[in-house]
């Protein structure tokens, strides 16, 4: 457990929101206070619904912005502002395969180009390299001389991958890689993506908010709600005996490709609370059935439960009345 | 008698490059009080039946059915006039994307009264307290407030919310809800499904279920219709699909899900690509991708009866097994691991 690639302490990310000429602008908390270490070769899955702050935690991840406080160190480094070598041991693959590749490039020049940014190699050392990774990713040496047009959704995502990993990077950031493709689509791409994690021993912060698909790829599992996290454990554990309520109604929420298995699902009411307006006390108050006039006031903290973390002043394990 | 009959059915785009087939063959009955799902990947033509069956596809596009009817009355000869009479009243649809297919420029009272009006021709008062009763039915909290608001006032779930109080706004006997809950949250898309079933059973209306989404395929619907590139390739009761799916696709396409698989062993995924206009295989459109495909399969493909789930496929499976195949015995534990 000693090789740390990437740990973030108490990051927070907080946005100026302008409210028209005679309001004050308001703060969204976007991200409040994100604590993590993820570890060589290892899978760490943030999830959580839109607005929970996953997709924020990836761009201060990967430097595309900077955190408003807290640290965050790459491969033992602090980053600062001018870190600009961290930039290359950290990439990042988006949602959108049709929206994240550039149509007026071919895709040996789409490969090369962080080689040429980073790099001094020549031409001839980047043109190998880029067929090198084309065959790794399940692509063959023809579809250097392509445009993005000509690939299917699952083939432009391998694309992305490929260029993330142009220049041998410790952590893949992961956003939501497979939710636009098709289930046989999405199965490829999470086979390829294993297989580059072992033969390259690469560390995945992979964002989803599909419960299927983490379940089956990460080892241990971050669980957002309204920037702040609310469960943290090993993924097999968070799945079988979920500690926060949140955690428990998510994972009964998503529908699973059984019909015979018994629906036992936690409804919840309400939706997630305006960010700019959050509710006192523990964000999810407002929609829990187990919330107490203590949760209205104070802001839980991630606390060991049952050999996983929550922030629950009532987690799941211990009853109500031992709690209080 | 089925409230929605349709055989045959087929839909033919004039693109640049020549016509294009997106929906061929399709056969397809509801009854009322019954949800029908449609489950395919992209392309599989599941919209576009759906749209023609609407009347909203353009121009471009060429429909063509033995049989289209709704309800005893036969859609395919009606006059546009007389179908515009069935349409968003008697049988009426929900879109994907909610936050899109309300109109930005008029409240959502105005919305739904809309509707009212056109077709069942309520004053203004009576549409308002209709307006009221149908939000409130979609668990839309203070209703009275909520006549004037505005599309971007709401999030995507109330959006969605709203849509479906629209679709039922004139208590239709069919309604096909297209992918209602893709662009929403697992909590949201819990709570819309559990919505739409529950309206369902009590109105007794039919309900087409378009989606390509297993996991809610297997809570929601009753009975499920396998498309592939735009040909039916099986149709099952939900729990035999899972149970024992009879075509290749269905079967390869249940084992690729994450949540079926076990442990981190690595997906069976199903190689290559959905057929695009240009590389149309001659007979079975599956074949490039199946397991099982013979030299058969590119000359004919025999649609299977219904103890077979209607299977298109000259080798159907039972419990994962291709029945008469030429290499049965070749039929190793390798390729059944795959597919079970």
């Amino acid at each position: 457990m000693s090789d740390i690639v990437l740990e973030g302490r108490d990051l927070t990310r907080h946005y100026e929101v302008r409210r028209g000429a005679f309001r004050p602008a308001a703060t969204v908390k976007a991200l409040n206070g994100v604590s993590f270490k993820l570890n060589a070769g290892k899978t760490l899955a943030v999830v959580g619904e839109s607005g929970c702050g996953k997709s924020t935690l990836a761009r201060l991840v990967t430097m595309i912005e900077s955190p408003t406080s807290g640290e965050l160190e790459i491969d033992g480094e602090t980053v600062t502002k001018s870190s600009k070598e961290l930039r290359r041991k950290i990439q990042i693959v988006f949602q959108n395969p049709y929206g994240s590749l550039n149509p007026r490039q071919k895709i040996g020049d789409i490969l090369e180009e962080p080689l040429k940014i980073n790099t001094s190699e020549n031409a001839k050392a980047r043109r190998a390299k880029a067929h090198e990774m084309l065959s790794r990713v399940g692509l063959r040496s023809e579809h250097y001389e392509r445009y993005p047009h000509m690939f299917s959704g699952g083939q432009r995502q391998r694309i992305a991958i490929a260029r993330a990993l142009m220049l041998n990077p410790k952590i893949l950031v992961l956003d939501e890689p497979v939710s636009a493709l098709d289930v046989s689509i999405q199965a490829q791409v999470l086979n390829i993506l294993a297989d580059l994690q072992k033969e390259f021993g690469l560390a995945y912060l992979f964002i989803s908010h599909d419960l299927s698909v983490v379940r089956h790829i990460a080892d241990e599992i971050l669980v957002m709600y309204l920037g702040k996290p609310v469960e943290f454990g090993q993924a097999e554990t968070v799945f079988a005996d979920p500690q926060h309520p949140y955690t428990a109604a998510l994972l009964s929420a998503t529908p699973m490709a059984d019909p015979e298995r018994e629906k036992k699902r936690i409804p919840l009411t309400g939706e997630l609370p305006s960010p700019l307006d959050p509710p006192p006390g523990c964000p999810f108050n407002p929609r829990c059935w187990r919330a107490e006039e203590k949760c209205r006031i104070e802001m839980p903290k991630l606390e060991p439960v049952a050999g996983q973390e929550a922030a629950c002043f009532f987690p799941l394990s211990v009853a109500k009345s031992e709690a209080a | 008698m089925p409230i929605l009959d349709i055989q045959n059915l087929s839909v033919t785009f004039e693109t640049s490059s020549g016509p294009f087939k997106a929906v061929d063959g399709i056969t397809l009955s509801v009854d009322s009080g019954e949800i029908l799902s449609i489950v395919g990947e992209s392309g599989s033509g599941k919209s576009v039946s759906m749209l023609a069956l609407m009347g909203l596809l353009p121009w471009t596009a060429t429909i063509t059915a033995d049989r289209m009817q709704f309800a005893g009355q036969n859609l395919a000869t009606m006059s546009a006039r007389q179908r515009r009479k069935i349409i968003g009243k008697d049988i009426s649809m929900i879109f994907q994307e909610p936050m899109s297919s309300l109109n930005p420029c008029f409240t959502v009272g105005f919305q739904i009264g809309e509707t009212l009006r056109q077709h069942l021709g309520m004053d203004r008062k009576a549409r308002r307290a209709r307006t009221i009763e149908l939000l409130d039915l979609v668990g839309i909290p203070a209703p009275e407030d909520r006549l004037s608001t505005f599309p971007h006032q709401l999030s995507g779930g109330m959006s969605q919310r709203v849509m479906i109080a629209m679709a039922l706004a004139c208590k239709p006997k069919l309604l096909i809800a297209d992918e209602p809950t893709t662009a929403l949250d697992v909590t949201i898309q819990a709570q819309i499904l559990d919505l739409l079933v529950r309206l369902q059973k009590e109105t007794d209306m039919g309900l087409i279920l378009i989606t390509h989404d297993m996991g809610v395929v297997a809570e929601t619907a009753e009975r499920v219709q396998v498309q592939y590139a735009g040909q039916k390739v099986e149709e099952q009761h939900v729990k035999a699909l899972f149970r024992d799916p009879h075509h290749p696709y269905t079967a390869a396409l249940l084992a690729a899900l994450p949540e079926r698989a076990r442990g981190r062993d690595r997906l069976p995924s199903i190689p290559g690509v959905v057929p695009g206009p240009s590389d149309r295989p001659p007979a079975c459109l599956f074949e490039p991708r199946c397991t099982f495909a013979t030299d058969l399969c590119r000359q004919t493909v025999k649609r299977q009866d219904e103890a077979l789930g209607q299977a298109l496929c000259n080798y159907p499976l039972v419990a994962g097994r291709p029945q008469n195949h030429p290499s049965q015995s070749h039929a190793t534990d390798e390729t059944r691991k795959e597919l079970t």
